[in-house]
């Protein structure tokens, strides 16, 4: 395995060394494209084109009988039009919704593609070997003239996009806008549809057309979850495509029966699915992770409350308070108390007695934060009765959440408008 | 991008000349003809589905009529683009955009800009300053999803201002913010007035037209009144304009759609 890493890595075969950079270059420009796409919530119409070029391409080599790179390419892109003006027509000159259209296209266009297809394989050309590879890609297959064709139309995807960035910015943010300030929106629009056009034929020989549209849907909506700004989701999602390009080829270099585009595919949905999760700006872990500490907050809040409830009520700071003290004063599980316990030992906020009673005290620290939490319960109820005019037997629970929220700045604000109050509308002390 | 031309001498910053709009055969304005004057708050008032909106967005261009024009400063939309801003609704974008709040105002500023030219120093000082008038100069790096709703009407109302138009067309700067976004909001047009711009609001409160504007327009469908706010926003006027729709002409309307009168307006 290791051999075969490197093998690959220091680009001894010649054939790895075109393959690879004609995926990467495919990678980077679909990926970086793909942002446009998925934020101007034009990602379906993306697969739709992507299936719509095959009846084209299968015409250029009907009429040329042969391979050739730039035929198919014309051929493509212009079938990859047709579709988009179908589409666009369909949508503006009936009843039938976009996406039902867009399903029409993709579905009829690719249907016909597959016709041809079975045309093309019967009528006994020599030359068709290797064109049923469009539906999925053989990358293996390229040609070094291939790869110099379809890596400069990538190439130029690029330098369009970064030479158009400021427009390209604007048009997928507000539209309007940029057509009320004069941009030539029709040209604008025309000059993305054709970007996606030639990208998806540029990658039909190595990831093909079902599922090209992948590589330009799964990077940008990977990166997405790693930032806030459009300028670094570009280069996130171009490198995610790259990564993608990459892992393909490789899986299908050590394995020669496994094919490079679905493999890129692959590597981009994992490489998605660790975005999701894992991702530190926007990831569902650190949502998790949120949400679970809020909760043990919340948790450990309320036992120091329940313990200055005990307290409060007889008068003995210093007294053991038993397990089932605390559960009679304050309902909760046993598991849940116990682990809140645990853990505002740890922080020094209680004292674990292991005698009879076993029990807990609260520590100073412990006492001065749960005065600090019962003082935020009483004001807020205080200040719903008294500013909001709230009937106080019906204040106790809105009380209850808001003292976990509440920060120092608004406790001030609260101490300012209700002039340092002494009791709170049940008549209990408010503690400093 | 259209090269700015000359203001034409003399004439108003908006004329409109026997507009017609429709929506898919739904006659949406009919027959409106007005001029605007120079340096007035003019408010559009009317009820729902009159035609505000709709009147706004085919003078700058984002709706074609069936018939009729409009004129910017006596010239055609295309060679004044520069000297127009546009504060749309709120709702009409993604706030999920990756973008900043200074991202957006500084899109005021491409209407100066040429095709492939990135933003100046100039323009990012300009753009601040536009973010600091709306009290929002402390939100410059924020992701504009975490912008409440009357501090997105703010960045939109930067970006118009970074623009630096003559004339500003607004569509309900005022709906849905707080109190204190409104007073700011209501003090910056005050503010474009003073300096000699055209504000144009298409208003929703009927109760403070009158304090806020100088002149306001009463639409419905047609134009019912035009004029200054004395003469115009009176009892009289606002029942025509609310008053149920124009009996016949509605009529018309009706007759006209069943029988595929009206033509589809050209498509954008």
């Amino acid at each position: 395995m290791s051999e075969l890493f490197t093998d690959f890595f220091l680009l001894q075969d010649p054939n790895v060394r075109w393959v690879l950079a004609g995926t990467i270059l495919l990678g980077l420009s679909a990926g970086a494209l793909g942002c446009f796409a998925v934020l101007r919530e034009r990602a379906l119409v993306g697969d739709a084109v992507a299936h719509a070029v095959l009846p084209g391409v299968c015409l250029a080599f009907i009429f040329t009988g042969d391979k050739d790179p730039l035929a198919l390419l014309i051929g493509s892109v212009i079938f990859g039009w047709i579709s988009l003006v179908v589409m666009d027509f369909i949508i503006r000159n009936s009843k039938i919704s976009a996406d039902t259209s867009i399903g029409m296209v993709l579905s009829v266009f690719f249907g016909l593609g597959v016709v041809l297809l079975t045309y093309i394989q019967s009528s006994g050309n020599v030359n068709q070997s290797g064109l049923d590879a469009f539906l999925f890609g053989n990358a293996a297959s390229m040609l070094p003239e291939d790869v110099m064709l379809f890596g400069f139309v990538s190439l130029m995807v690029l330098v369009v996009i970064i030479a158009m960035y400021k427009e390209l910015k604007l048009v997928s943010f507000d539209s309007s806008y940029a057509k009320v300030i004069g941009y030539p929106l029709k040209r604008m629009e025309f000059l993305i549809a054709t970007l996606l056009v030639v990208t998806i034929t540029a990658g039909l020989q190595a990831v093909g057309v079902v599922l090209m549209a992948s590589m330009l849907i799964i990077p940008a909506a990977a990166a997405r979850y790693w930032t806030d700004s459009l300028r670094v989701m570009l280069f996130v999602a171009a490198f995610v495509g790259g990564i993608s390009a990459i892992s393909g080829s490789f899986v299908s270099y050590a394995a020669p029966s496994m094919p490079t585009g679905p493999w890129m595919v692959v590597s981009a949905a994992f490489i998605f699915t660790l975005s999701f999760f894992f991702a530190p700006a926007r990831g569902e872990t650190r949502k998790w992770i949120k949400r679970l500490n809020q909760k043990q907050k919340i948790r450990r809040e309320n036992i120091l409350k329940t313990l200055y409830g005990l307290n409060e009520a007889d008068g003995k700071e210093e007294k053991v308070r038993t397990l089932q003290e605390i559960i009679k004063k304050r309902r909760m599980e046993k598991k849940t108390l116990k682990r809140g316990l645990s853990e505002l030992e740890k922080s020094g906020m209680i004292e674990h007695y292991r005698g009879r009673p076993d029990g807990f005290v609260l520590t100073e620290t412990g006492r001065v934060e749960a005065r600090r939490i019962v003082r935020l319960h009483r004001l807020w109820e205080l200040y719903l009765t008294e500013k909001l005019e709230i009937a106080g037997d019906h204040v106790h629970d809105d009380a209850e959440s808001m003292e976990h929220v509440i920060t120092p700045e608004i406790e001030a604000q609260l101490l300012k408008i209700l002039e340092n109050p002494e009791s709170d509308p049940h008549d209990e002390k408010i503690p400093y | 991008m259209s090269e700015s031309a000359a203001k034409v001498k003399g004439a108003p910053p908006v004329e409109v000349h026997d507009l017609t709009v429709s929506y898919q055969n739904k006659p949406v304005l009919w027959d409106v003809d007005f001029e605007l004057p120079e340096g007035k708050l003019i408010a559009v008032v009317g009820p729902n589905g009159a035609g505000k909106s709709t009147l706004i967005k085919t003078i700058m261009g984002l709706i074609d009529p069936v018939s009729g024009h409009s004129l910017i400063y006596g010239r055609p939309l295309e060679q004044m683009r520069k000297k127009i801003a546009y504060v749309p609704q709120r709702e009409t974008v993604d706030w999920n955009f990756p973008v900043s709040v200074f991202d957006v105002v500084l899109m005021g500023r491409y209407a100066h800009l040429s095709l492939f030219k990135r933003p100046k120093k100039h323009d990012k000082e300009l753009a601040m300053e536009a973010l600091e008038k709306v009290g929002m100069a402390e939100f410059a790096d924020r992701q504009i999803s975490q912008l409440s709703g009357g501090q997105q009407q703010r960045v939109f109302l930067a970006r118009a201002l970074a623009q630096d138009a003559e004339i500003y067309f607004m569509d309900e700067p005022f709906a849905g913010v707080d109190a204190s976004t409104e007073d700011h909001i209501l003090l910056l047009l005050k503010e474009l007035r003073n300096h000699g711009r055209t504000v144009v609001v298409v208003h929703h409160d009927l109760q403070t037209v009158s304090g806020y504007f100088d002149w306001v327009m009463l639409l419905n469908l047609r134009l019912v009144a035009l004029g200054p706010m004395e003469t115009t926003f009176t009892k009289e006027n606002l029942q025509k304009a609310y008053g149920g729709r124009l009996n016949i002409l509605s009529q018309v309307i009706e007759l006209s759609r069943k029988e595929d009168f009206i033509r589809e307006p050209g498509h954008e």
